[in-house]
């Protein structure tokens, strides 16, 4: 029992992070049907940025300003990097046929990347051990308090980005942008900030997932955001993409699907299967789940989008 | 007779222009080339550079003390090539090192790399010595041309499992690997080892070359009450892996191949890294028998430590050169049997070549980190050094 439970602490963990990364691109995916397949790589270069700071910084100040500065400077690297993005490969492509701005993102994605790999070099980037986070043992599940505090503010983070859509201006100004531009713009909504500002929170969002990887795994890699990118787009598609809670619940499922499977498979199936085969099973759980609802477990079927 | 003499002169002087150029012609320094073949860049390329870095010094000290085949003066140039620890760049950047003539090749590091450039070597009839490849399948492949300076992981994985049964009396034990020829082949041998010692494998997990997330399979393995953890795989796995280890508070060692035994694992997993195990094919670095010269000499030319391989690179180039100086010609096909016959004393020790190319009685040393360091705990001979290697069953793309 406490093993499973283990499990799902695990997967909860893991699932929060892919959460926050599908938020960048369920929403940009709401607003402009757009696959922004660069967010994942906005997710790394904000893993860079803090690992950097972190360097240089490192010593000279308190460990909590440390990591506190690292944040914000992540995130206004990764803000700027969304706003550039959109204004410079996405808007002009804006009324263009649906597949090139979809290729300009592969575009981009490869560009930041291999950006990355000139900056910071093609190898594994440590982080170094900056504070030793107490363990608590509580029901056999083992858990530390940095765990604990990415969980919650994962989660903290989320609700107040619902809370923004649903109850601010900007925000109603985003759910009109998103349920007809047009109208929206007759209205007097200014669509293009909007989308700007969409893009800004969803790299914002990214940048301190970034930051999360860095505390949770210790190490940075400027191919990271490719695969986790992967899985936070599958976490999106899995909610129903363009709804912003499928993609916290999406993240949170796949996270724990992905760590249950790692864990069971193989005695499941009586060594047939090994851990290995996780990742099938994962997408097998996504097919099942796009068969039965087509548009995500949140997302609306009447969705439909120029 | 002023205009006979004047003819005779001029002729002289021609002939004598004539013959100086002949002679400049057969005193001119013959220029071969070694190949080096490893990943300048990528997550190994501290490793790859290090294997470059001693092919250069043994080409430098091989052209100062001069070296002179059928009496004419032979200077050594290095053709260093990124295969970027890719399969298939590694073929590329063979044929790229045959088209360019070497006479021999010192690489690659990756098995997965160093088996499928092997048969593009042998085809051209170039001796390929590996410094650092250690799947066994590299030397199974019945080529003429390919050899190694280091022991296997037929070797290397049952001297893991001698030291995890006898020293470190594990009952229980978990193996993951990356899924990789070198991860797995580890893998495979050091569980052939322990299950026909009669020590019980509690779970074999395997994961990629890319995971950083580890937590559900060592979660299992919890569960599993497994007292020791081996790992095939190297350090950018291994790092976050003992880390993860230690927050879910996994009690059991962790145990891992050369490939894991770096100064990057110690830096990756942090503290969590103390008490961690790894084998390195080889003497440690300071024991070899020419280590702490080649230490200062490599330390003050690339203003950095060596990482691992560099001496097995300088000695593989030795090799090349000793069998040449054998055969008298830097003519592949003539030096090449010379090679077989190797009996040379290199600075990781006795080198010599059993009839596949392995080195016989490769030393495998045994580490574990105290304090932060990679220490060595006892020099394990190659426990049994010819049995017949399990090749590793990965499905990997390089064993074609």
């Amino acid at each position: 029992m406490d093993i499973f439970l283990q499990q799902m602490v695990n997967g909860l963990l893991l699932g929060s992070i892919y959460a926050l990364v599908a938020l960048g691109y369920t929403m940009v995916y709401g607003i402009l049907g757009l696959i922004n397949f660069a967010h994942g790589d906005i997710v790394m270069v904000g893993a860079m940025v803090t690992l950097s700071t972190i360097g240089v910084l490192e010593g000279h100040l308190p460990i909590g300003v440390i990591l506190l500065v690292a944040c914000l400077v992540a995130i206004v690297v990764c803000v700027l990097m969304g706003l550039l993005l959109e204004r410079v490969a996405y808007r002009p492509l804006r009324h263009a046929p649906r597949l090139a701005p979809l290729i300009t993102a592969i575009g981009v994605s490869l560009l930041i990347q291999y950006s990355a790999a000139l900056i910071w070099g093609k190898q594994y980037i440590a982080l170094p051990e900056l504070f030793k986070p107490s363990q608590y043992v509580w029901a056999g599940v083992e858990i530390n308090a940095l765990q604990i505090f990415i969980f919650v503010l994962a989660l903290l983070i989320m609700a107040s980005l619902a809370l923004f859509v649903k109850h601010t201006r900007l925000g109603r100004a985003m759910q009109a942008t998103e349920q007809n531009a047009d109208s929206a713009t007759l209205m007097g909504v200014n669509t293009t900030g909007v989308i700007a500002l969409t893009f800004a929170i969803g790299a914002a969002i990214g940048a301190v997932a970034g930051v999360m990887i860095d505390l949770y795994y210790g190490q940075a890699h400027y191919f990271m955001g490719f695969l986790l990118g992967l899985k936070a787009f599958t976490a999106a598609v899995l909610g129903g993409i363009g709804h912003i809670g499928g993609a916290m619940l999406g993240g949170l499922l796949l996270g724990v699907i992905e760590s249950l499977s790692a864990g069971y498979i193989g005695d499941l199936t009586g060594g047939l299967f090994g851990s290995n085969y996780r990742d099938v099973f994962t997408f097998f759980v996504l097919i099942g789940v796009l068969m039965l609802r087509p548009s995500g477990l949140l997302g609306r079927a009447t969705t439909e989008r120029a | 007779m002023l205009r006979f003499d004047l003819k005779n002169i001029v002729l002289c002087l021609s002939l004598t222009v004539f013959l100086s150029a002949c002679g400049q012609k057969s005193n001119d320094t013959h220029i071969i080339k070694i190949g080096s073949a490893s990943p300048l860049t990528g997550a190994q390329a501290h490793i790859g550079i290090d294997i470059r870095n001693g092919v250069e010094l043994a080409i430098e000290a091989v052209n100062q003390t001069g070296l002179r085949l059928a009496d004419k003066p032979v200077k050594l140039e290095l053709a260093a090539e990124d295969d970027e620890a890719n399969a298939t760049k590694a073929t590329t950047v063979a044929q790229k090192l045959v088209d360019a003539k070497v006479v021999g090749v010192v690489g690659h590091f990756n098995s997965g790399a160093s088996i499928p450039a092997s048969k593009i070597y042998a085809d051209a009839g170039i001796p390929q010595i590996s410094p650092a490849s250690t799947n066994p399948d590299y030397t199974l492949k019945g080529y003429k041309t390919t050899f190694r300076v280091v022991a296997h992981d037929g070797q290397q994985g049952p001297a893991l499992a001698h030291f995890a049964l006898d020293q470190l009396h594990a009952h229980a034990i978990a193996i993951i690997d990356d899924s990789t020829s070198y991860g797995q082949g580890l893998a495979d041998n050091f569980e052939a080892t322990v299950t026909a010692a009669g020590a019980k494998v509690v779970a074999r997990e395997h994961t990629t070359d890319k995971d950083t997330d580890f937590k559900a399979i060592l979660t299992k393995i919890k569960g599993k009450n497994a007292d020791l953890i081996m790992f095939g795989g190297i350090d950018p796995q291994a790092g976050p892996m003992k880390k993860q280890m230690v927050e879910l508070g996994i009690k059991a060692a962790l145990m891992g191949g050369d490939g894991m035994q770096t100064p990057n694992f110690i830096k990756l997993a942090g503290s969590a890294a103390e008490g961690s195990f790894a084998s390195i094919p080889g003497l440690p670095k300071e024991k070899m028998p020419g280590g702490p010269a080649f230490l200062t000499q490599y330390q003050a030319k690339y203003k950095t430590e060596v990482q691992l391989f560099a001496p097995m690179g300088y000695d593989a180039v030795m090799v090349l050169v000793e069998a040449m100086k054998r055969a008298n010609s830097s003519d592949p096909a003539k030096y090449l049997p010379e090679i077989k016959k190797t009996q040379y004393q290199g600075i990781i020790g006795p080198i010599a070549f059993d009839e596949k190319g392995d080195l016989v009685n490769g030393p495998i040393t045994i580490y574990q980190v105290k304090s932060g360091q990679w220490v060595a705990l006892e020099n394990s001979k190659s426990p049994v050094p010819e049995t017949n290697p399990t090749p590793a069953a990965s499905p990997d793309k390089s064993k074609k």
